[in-house]
This record gives structure tokens, sequence and C-alpha cells, in this order.
């Protein structure tokens, strides 16, 4: 049996860590509701900005379009959103599984825009192609960063440099359901059930002709996607963050209570030695 | 809604909804020029130019300067997406003159190597964010 020092010694080393892991689940649910209202609020012009472009899709039909169209190249590019810090339970290695599981890639048809170190740290372990992005716009996610990485994926892509573009992020369903999703950027793909459920709309015109409101929206759209995204990363990273840390402080919770009552009988059984130790040399002298 | 004198026009940002509310008629600047949209339009998509966006309330004005995004106007329905619009107070009247002066010295003293796209959509910016304060 351990020494009831070092019990007590293990016990408040689990104290302390308990007391921090409690106070980063403080610091991740005051951090949480922030990225929430902001998600929920970027919410709105993503869902309007999806149903328009769905909407202007439909009505063109299938015509030739350098954004409709799979690029010749066969290259993949991947926008990975992950965090800078970890100490998030499965946070980032769900997406990074998202990617380095997917049967249908090859590994040499990826390049990884990985935002968020920890991600970056992982693809370049697994030896992914690795292109350099900001990793600071995890932390604070504005409308200007997403534009500049859309920007210079669409040049990419227009150049024929690569030929899709997916975005891998975790959706923020609720606190406790988060969900890596892996969502196509590029070729814009209408989906079938949306076009269902839309049957009768009114004609829409354009200004200027369809073709060249396309290249001015998709732009944009990707955007909107981009930043759709990164915001609802921060809010599940905190919401992640947040749940580790409940369950390691419960978990601490239970090793202490488990040391105490180990301590306790240490305590007892030393009692009990010495007095038994007491009473036998006592009884050698009488 | 049963009112043919209004229409519901909002305006969405990234970051918020920026405006909502039954207008009388709105004004703003377009790829193909200026338009100003009363109830009953046509539906149409139109593509947002930098300028000023000039909304009419049954009982007040309301100006602001937007600088990208688009419009899907219905008849009954205008929706702005816009991925920059300020209110006249958000405006640095400062910032905005000096973006403009140097917009206009990056056309002046152009050079090859000059994106003159980019200086006229930021003097055209910094316009509209001078011209909306007055």
């Amino acid at each position: 049996m351990a020494s009831m020092r070092d019990i007590k010694r293990r016990k408040s080393s689990i104290q302390g860590t308990q007391q921090i892991t409690k106070a980063m689940k403080l610091v991740s649910t005051v951090k949480l509701q922030r990225a929430r209202a902001n998600a929920e609020r970027s919410k709105e012009y993503f869902t309007c900005m999806y149903d328009t472009v769905n909407s202007i899709l439909k009505r063109v039909g299938h015509i030739e379009h350098k954004f409709l169209t799979r690029g010749n190249s066969d290259k993949k590019a991947v926008i990975a959103i992950t965090s800078n810090r970890g100490l998030a339970g499965g946070y980032n290695s769900n997406v990074v599984k998202l990617i380095t599981r997917n049967p249908d890639w090859k590994k040499e048809d990826l390049c990884i825009y990985s935002l968020g170190n920890k991600g970056r740290e992982a693809f370049l372990r697994y030896g992914y192609e690795v292109k350099d992005c900001d990793n600071e716009i995890v932390e604070n996610p504005s409308y200007s960063d997403a534009m500049q990485l859309s920007s210079e994926l669409l040049k990419a892509y227009a150049e024929g440099e690569i030929g899709e573009i997916y975005l891998a992020y975790t959706a923020f369903k609720n606190t406790v359901s988060h969900i890596p999703t892996l969502l196509k950027l590029l070729p814009v793909e209408v989906s079938a059930e949306e076009e269902k459920s839309e049957g009768a709309k009114a004609i829409m015109n354009f200004e200027p002709e369809d073709a060249d409101t396309l290249d001015l929206i998709i732009p944009k759209y990707v955007t909107s996607l981009i930043y759709g995204a990164l915001m609802e990363s921060a809010a599940s990273e905190n919401g992640a963050r947040m749940q580790a840390m409940d369950n390691a402080t419960s978990n601490a919770e239970e090793m202490i209570s488990d040391l105490a009552l180990k301590y306790n009988r240490a305590r007892q059984g030393s009692i009990t030695q010495e007095l038994t130790e007491i009473i036998a040399g006592a009884e050698a002298l009488g | 809604m049963a009112d043919k004198n209004s229409f519901l026009l909002r305006i969405i940002t990234p970051d918020r909804v920026f405006y909502e509310n039954q207008v009388e008629m709105v004004e703003f600047n377009t790829t193909e020029g200026e338009i100003g949209v009363l109830p009953g339009h046509i539906p149409l998509t139109v593509i947002v130019k930098p300028g000023i966006l000039n909304i009419t309330e049954t009982e007040s004005d309301k100006e602001a300067a937007l600088h990208a995004g688009f419009a899907e106007i219905l008849p009954d329905r205008v929706t702005i997406l816009a991925e920059i619009i300020e209110w006249p107070e958000e405006i640095d009247e400062e910032r905005a003159e000096a973006a403009k002066e140097r917009a206009e010295e990056r056309l002046r003293s152009r050079t090859p190597e000059t994106d003159i796209m980019r200086a006229e959509t930021a003097l055209q910016r910094a316009m509209a964010r001078i011209e909306v304060l007055k």
C-alpha cells in the first residue's frame, strides 16, 4: 500500500489540475457564448446567400461556366479549419480524420489549406502538401480574412492549378453536438432535394447577364461559406473544449474521492499498527 | 404586407441584420447604373457598386454607404446581401478623405503595375462615404 504521504501528494496534485480544468471550462463557456452569438448572427447572411445562389443556378440550368464545371486538374484543395490550441477533446482530430480517412482521396492529389496550427501539425506529420495560411484567422475570424482566402483559391482555380475545392470544418449544431463536415465549394453543385422543394418561383431577371452575374456572385458565395464555416468552427471549438474540460473536472473529482478513501484507510491502518505495537510492547514488559 | 405602397426591405451583412423594415422606396448604385425600386418591381438580381443607399420610409429618409454585395428584388420584398455597408455615424470622415486622396494619387501617377480596378473601387468607396456624410 502506498504511504500516506504519497497519497496526500498525489491528491493535492490532482486538486491542482482540477482547478485548472475548472477554470478553463469557465473560460471556454464564456467564449462559447460569444462565438455562438456571432455564429448565429452571421447565419442569416449565410442561408440567404445559399438560397439566392441556389435559385440562380436553378434558373440558369446547366450552362458552361468555369465555376460550374470541374477544372482539368486532378488537384483538390481542401480548407481545413482546426484550432491553434489543444485540450479540446476530439475537435481537431475529427477534422483531420475526415480528410486522411477519406477513401476516395489520394494523398498526392490533395493540397491542404490549413487554418489552425493543430491541423497543420497533423497534416505535416502525415506527409500531406500543406499551404501556409495565417493561423491567427481562426482565433477571431473576420469577413476580410475569408475574402482574402477565397480570392486566393479562386485565382488558383481559374488558372487551372486546382480542379476542386473542399471545405472541412466542424458544424455547430448545439452546445453538445458538433459535427465534422466536409463541404464541396467548387464546382458548385445544386443539391437535388433542394431543387424539388422550391418548384414554383417567379422568373428572375438578371442585370448584367446570367454568366456575368455568376462571375461576381460565386466568389461572394464562396467567401460567405468560408466565413460561415469559420464562425461555426469557432463556436464548436469552444463547445468541444468546454465539454472536454467538464469531463476532466469530473474525472478529477472521481480520482480525488477515490484517493481520499485510500488515504483514510492508510491512516486507519497506521493507527491500528501503532496501537498493536504499543500493546505488544506493554505486554512484553509486563 | 397588404399595403400596396410599401415593401419589405432587408439588408443583411455577414455580421448582422443591418436593416429590416417596410419601406416605400429604396435607391442604390449597381453595375448597370443607379436604380430606384418601388413596390411591385419585376424580379431582378443586381450587383451592387459603391454608392449611396437611400431608403424612403413612410415618414423619414435614411441614408447609408453601400460598398459591395448584391440585391435580390422581388415584387413584395428586396433583400440586399451587403458585404460592406455603413450608417453615416459609423464612418470615419478623416479616414475616408485620406483614402480618397490615396486612391486619386495612385490613379494620377499610374504605372504599368498599378491595379487600376482596385484604385478606382477604392476611390468610389471613399467618395460614397464622404457623400453620405454631407
